[in-house]
């Protein structure tokens, strides 16, 4: 059991490439860590860094005490599920989740002991004889897992472990996995691009972006004060919208661009700290949304998407050039060209400075 | 591919009857001879259908040897060092059979353990100039055997090992084809595994024995296939190297018997011969045959 701290954390590829550009975070023991972002943006190499697969090039990575950056992935005390299973094809269930221990020399009574627990716990007590090619996506899932449990590591690292599951699998293996981790209670750190599973699993979230932690927090916190524009966009689905607006005198309101007329003006719950007149991009979510007779934002419908439970109206405000989606709850119909009226409560108007993308303080 | 043209399937299948029976045909000459004694062989016309004295030819050849100026003589090999040495008295034929084994047996492992080793070196570790290896490597595929083989003789000659088994098994044993062969396959095992095993605490050597030995399987299995027969089938190397009757090789033997000016060839006790030295090659196919398919199939679910 121990936690895991990043100080200052760089990878620079041989080609002097930067693409992690200096995370710091420390995990606390047992904390379930959900490192979340696009493709790209550095989240699978800073867990690699991790798991030792990758040379820390920049900056410490502690597990527990002690700092890890030279040591071998195996003197880590760390266990990582992979994307792919990466399953021995030529071995059994059982000699795969014995392999690691088999190689530490535990003694083969331990080993024993061990695996049938861990296949207990994943009831995968049928399976021990088959080869992984005779098992569903699921199952090889689990035995993944099953290797990482009988480790007894401190950490665990998932890298995308459920992306080449179906739908209906992923929720259920998701479940499974947090009711493990709080059963086991081992810290892990959990890498995916999937807002979901970010959201469900995470005690905390990091939101990388091109190499840089973004925001780091609990997921309500994400989702109620996103740090910057890409984390805003990124957490929610569908993504939030954003317009382009200024801030009024006393800065207590926002008045949008190319709406014209009084109507067009937000008011916010608490006073802003940028300046009078400075240009803000304004961030609201689809389901903040609400039809109100007299409210202050005009769309027109360009399209309706009804999904059953909500509906989603696709269209713009006034003149504005941005794309909006609404989300109403339960069916709404409407036609391409047909104008509603909505409003925002303000605490749920967003502000971000235009030119850095970065959450606007209130005063 | 479904279609239905009567005279597309008979024409076809004539294709194919008559591309058995040219291929097929000497293999059963060769059969019907080593059925038959002397007399019979040289008189006209040859038959067509076995005789009755196959078991006295295989027994003559496998006991007795070819008879005449060569390999009449019975020949002791000597197994073991020590109290442990072995002897054991045969026909120069069954020695040449004996010969023939060691030396295909010794080049396919050979092979096999050298290009497995250089595949594994190259796709798995960073070394300077390891492609460059790779290339000189590859590079061999361009020159046959014979073209080097003027070369190749003189350094086996300044080592002192012609007429010996490494002097007909070492100079053959390297293979550009094997090697890019496990590359290839090497290549195409996923980077994942690899790292699974590395968390799991696996170092260089136990990931090979454990995990890509065993995945290597079927690819060692199609190439003990080729590499026997190609082995088996070496005619050029073993010819001229070998002055001792003991080192002969089968494939040597049948064409020296071939090719006697003093006498008339025996030729049922010379393509009883010929039965014997293919039927190692074949034994070998079917045999791997099977162990290639099912490695194939298990992969395939």
């Amino acid at each position: 059991m121990a936690g895991v701290s990043f100080k200052d954390v760089r990878k620079t590829y041989d080609n002097k490439i930067e693409v992690i550009h200096g995370v710091d975070m420390t995990i606390a023991d047992g904390e379930f860590i959900v490192i979340v972002g696009p493709s790209g943006c550095g989240k699978s190499t800073l867990l690699r860094m991790v798991a030792g697969l990758e040379r820390i090039t920049g900056g410490e990575i502690s597990i527990g005490e002690r700092v890890v950056n030279e040591l071998e992935p195996k003197d880590r005390d760390i266990a990582m599920v992979f994307q792919n299973y990466a399953l021995y094809p030529h071995m059994t269930v059982y000699e795969n989740m014995a392999y690691g221990l088999k190689i530490a020399k535990v003694p083969k009574a331990e080993i024993d002991q061990r695996v049938r627990d861990a296949a207990k716990t994943l009831e995968l007590g049928q399976l021990l004889e088959r080869r992984p090619r005779q098992l569903s996506g699921g199952q090889r899932q689990r035995v993944a897992m099953g290797r990482a449990i009988v480790r007894k590591p401190a950490v665990f690292l998932f890298d995308e472990p459920l992306s080449n599951l179906d739908a209906k699998l992923r929720v259920q293996m998701r479940l499974e996995i947090k009711r493990l981790q709080r059963e086991l209670g081992v810290t892990s750190i959990y890498v995916t691009h999937d807002q979901v599973e970010a959201m469900t699993l995470a005690d905390r979230l990091i939101v990388m972006n091109a190499g840089i932690a973004d925001q780091i927090g609990t997921p309500m916190d994400v989702y109620d004060r996103p740090a910057s524009v890409f984390v805003a966009g990124f957490i929610g689905s569908p993504a939030m919208n954003f317009l382009a607006g200024r801030v009024a005198e006393g800065g207590r309101a926002i008045e949008l661009a190319g709406q014209g007329g009084a109507r067009a003006t937000l008011a916010l719950a608490r006073a802003t700290t940028a300046a009078a007149g400075a240009a803000v991009a304004v961030g609201l979510r689809p389901e903040h949304l609400a039809p109100a007779d007299g409210g202050p934002l005009e769309l027109t419908v360009e399209l309706a998407e009804p999904l059953g439970a909500d509906s989603l109206l696709h269209g713009r405000f006034g003149e504005s050039r941005e794309t909006v989606t609404v989300r109403l709850p339960g069916h709404v119909r409407a036609n391409p060209g047909e104008t509603r009226r909505f409003t925002v409560d303000p605490g749920h108007v967003h502000l971000f400075d235009s030119q850095t993308g970065k959450r606007l303080a209130d005063a | 591919m479904v279609e239905n043209r009567p005279w597309l399937t008979v024409l076809s299948h004539a294709v194919v009857l008559i591309g058995l029976v040219i291929i097929a045909f000497p293999v059963w000459m060769t059969f019907v001879a080593s059925t038959h004694d002397q007399q019979t062989m040289l008189r006209s016309p040859i038959p067509l259908l076995p005789g009755p004295h196959m078991v006295d030819n295989y027994v003559q050849i496998l006991t007795e040897g070819y008879g005449g100026r060569f390999g009449s003589s019975k020949h002791t090999l000597e197994l073991g060092w020590g109290p442990a040495k072995i002897s054991i008295t045969m026909s120069t034929i069954a020695m040449t059979m004996i010969n023939s084994m060691i030396m295909a047996l010794g080049i396919t492992i050979g092979k096999i353990a050298i290009s497995i080793i250089a595949a594994f070196a190259i796709v798995y570790f960073r070394f300077p100039f390891r492609m460059w290896f790779f290339w000189a490597i590859f590079i061999t595929l361009m020159l046959p055997v014979e073209v080097r083989i003027v070369p190749t003789y003189g350094v086996v000659a300044s080592l002192g090992m012609l007429d010996s088994y490494s002097g007909l098994i070492i100079p053959l044993i390297a293979s550009a084809t094997a090697t890019f062969l496990f590359r290839q396959f090497f290549m195409s095992v996923p980077d994942e595994l690899t790292e699974a095993a590395r968390v799991d605490g696996a170092g260089p050597m136990r990931f090979f024995w454990d995990i890509l030995l065993p995945m290597s399987r079927t690819t060692i299995a199609a190439l003990f296939v080729i590499q026997f027969i190609y082995g088996w089938n070496q005619y050029l190397w073993p010819l001229l190297i070998t002055t001792k009757e003991s080192f002969y090789t089968v494939v040597m033997a049948v064409s020296r018997q071939a090719n006697v000016v003093d006498s008339v060839p025996s030729w049922n006790l010379l393509m009883t011969m010929a039965m014997l030295a293919m039927l190692p090659p074949v034994l070998v196919v079917v045999f791997m045959q099977r162990q290639f398919v099912r490695g194939l199939v298990e992969t395939e679910k």
